[in-house]
C-alpha cells in the first residue's frame, strides 16, 4: 500500500506509534519509582 | 457520584487505578478498529492516492493537542481558583501527554506535506500557532519542573496555561482568519460530512482510541504524582 508514498505514510504511523510506546514505557518506569 | 469526595487525591488515587486498565483497554480495542477501518476498509482518496490516510493519526492528535489544553488550562484555572490540590496535579499529569500529540501532530502533518504542497513546512498561521502550542506545553512542563514547592509550581503553571489558552481559538479559526496553506476544517458538527463515510468512521474511531489513551495515561500519572508528593 501507497506506492511511491511509503515513506510519508509509514513514517508517519511507525513515529507515532513509537512516540506513544515510549510515553508508556516512561510512565511505567516512573510508576515502579513512585512505589518504591 | 460523590464529586467532592473524589476531588480529595487521596480518594481519588484508588478510584484512578480502577479506572485506567478499562481505559487502556477501551484504547487498544479502538486502536485496532480504527486501523482497520482507515487502513484496509476506506477507499483511496481519489486526488491524494494512499498518502491520505496519514489523516487517521494527523487529525485526531490535532484534535487532542488542543483538547488536551483546554482541559489542562481548565484544571489550572480551578486549582487557582479553589486551591484544590488534584487540579494542579491533574493539570500536570496532562500536559506531557498534551505536549506528545502537539509533536506527532507537526511530525504527521509534516510528512503528508511534502507530497501534497510539495514542502515539509510553511509559516502559515495554523502550522505556526500550533508550533506555539508546543512551546507553550513545553514551558508549562519546565516551569513546574523549575520550581522545588509543588504548590506553588502548580500556581505558576496555572498563569502561563490560563495565558496560553488564548492560543487555542487562533489555532483552530486560523484558517479562517488568514489565508493558510493548510486547508480547512476537515470535519464540522454544523455540516454534513464531506468524506466517504468509511473514511469519517475511520477518523472518529481513531479519535476515540487517542481520547481513551489519554485518559488512561492521565489517570496513571496522577497517581503517580500524588504518590511522589503526598507518600
Amino acid at each position: 500500500m501507497s506506492g511511491d508514498y511509503a515513506f510519508y505514510l509509514w513514517g508517519s504511523y511507525s513515529v507515532t506509534f513509537l512516540l506513544l510506546l515510549l510515553e508508556v514505557v516512561f510512565l511505567l518506569k516512573r510508576k515502579r519509582e513512585a512505589k518504591a | 457520584m460523590k464529586w467532592f469526595w473524589y476531588a480529595s487525591p487521596q480518594t481519588f488515587y484508588p478510584l484512578a487505578g480502577r479506572m485506567a486498565p478499562w481505559f487502556a483497554a477501551a484504547a487498544a480495542l479502538l486502536c485496532i478498529a480504527g486501523l482497520y477501518v482507515g487502513l484496509v476498509v476506506a477507499p483511496s482518496d481519489a486526488q491524494q492516492g494512499e498518502v491520505y490516510r496519514v489523516i487517521y493519526i494527523h487529525v485526531p492528535a490535532a484534535w487532542m493537542s488542543m483538547f488536551i489544553y483546554v482541559v489542562m488550562a481548565g484544571w489550572a484555572a480551578f486549582g487557582l481558583a479553589f486551591n484544590t490540590r488534584l487540579s494542579g496535579m491533574m493539570a500536570s499529569a496532562l500536559a506531557p501527554t498534551g505536549a506528545l500529540f502537539t509533536a506527532i501532530a507537526l511530525w504527521t502533518g509534516s510528512l503528508w506535506g511534502r507530497p501534497t504542497w510539495g514542502t515539509y513546512w510553511v509559516w502559515d498561521a495554523r502550522l505556526t500557532s500550533e508550533l506555539i502550542l508546543l512551546f507553550l506545553y513545553l514551558g508549562f512542563i519546565a516551569l513546574q519542573a523549575a520550581i522545588d514547592d509543588p504548590r506553588r509550581a502548580d500556581r505558576a503553571g496555572a498563569l502561563l496555561a490560563i495565558v496560553g489558552a488564548v492560543n487555542i481559538p487562533i489555532i483552530h479559526y486560523s484558517v479562517v482568519w488568514w489565508n493558510t496553506l493548510h486547508q480547512g476544517a476537515s470535519v464540522s458538527v454544523t455540516r454534513a460530512p464531506t468524506m466517504a463515510a468509511q473514511m469519517l468512521t475511520g477518523l472518529l474511531l481513531m479519535a476515540l482510541a487517542f481520547w481513551m489513551y489519554t485518559i488512561a495515561v492521565t489517570l496513571v500519572r496522577v497517581r503517580c504524582i500524588i504518590r511522589e508528593r503526598e507518600g
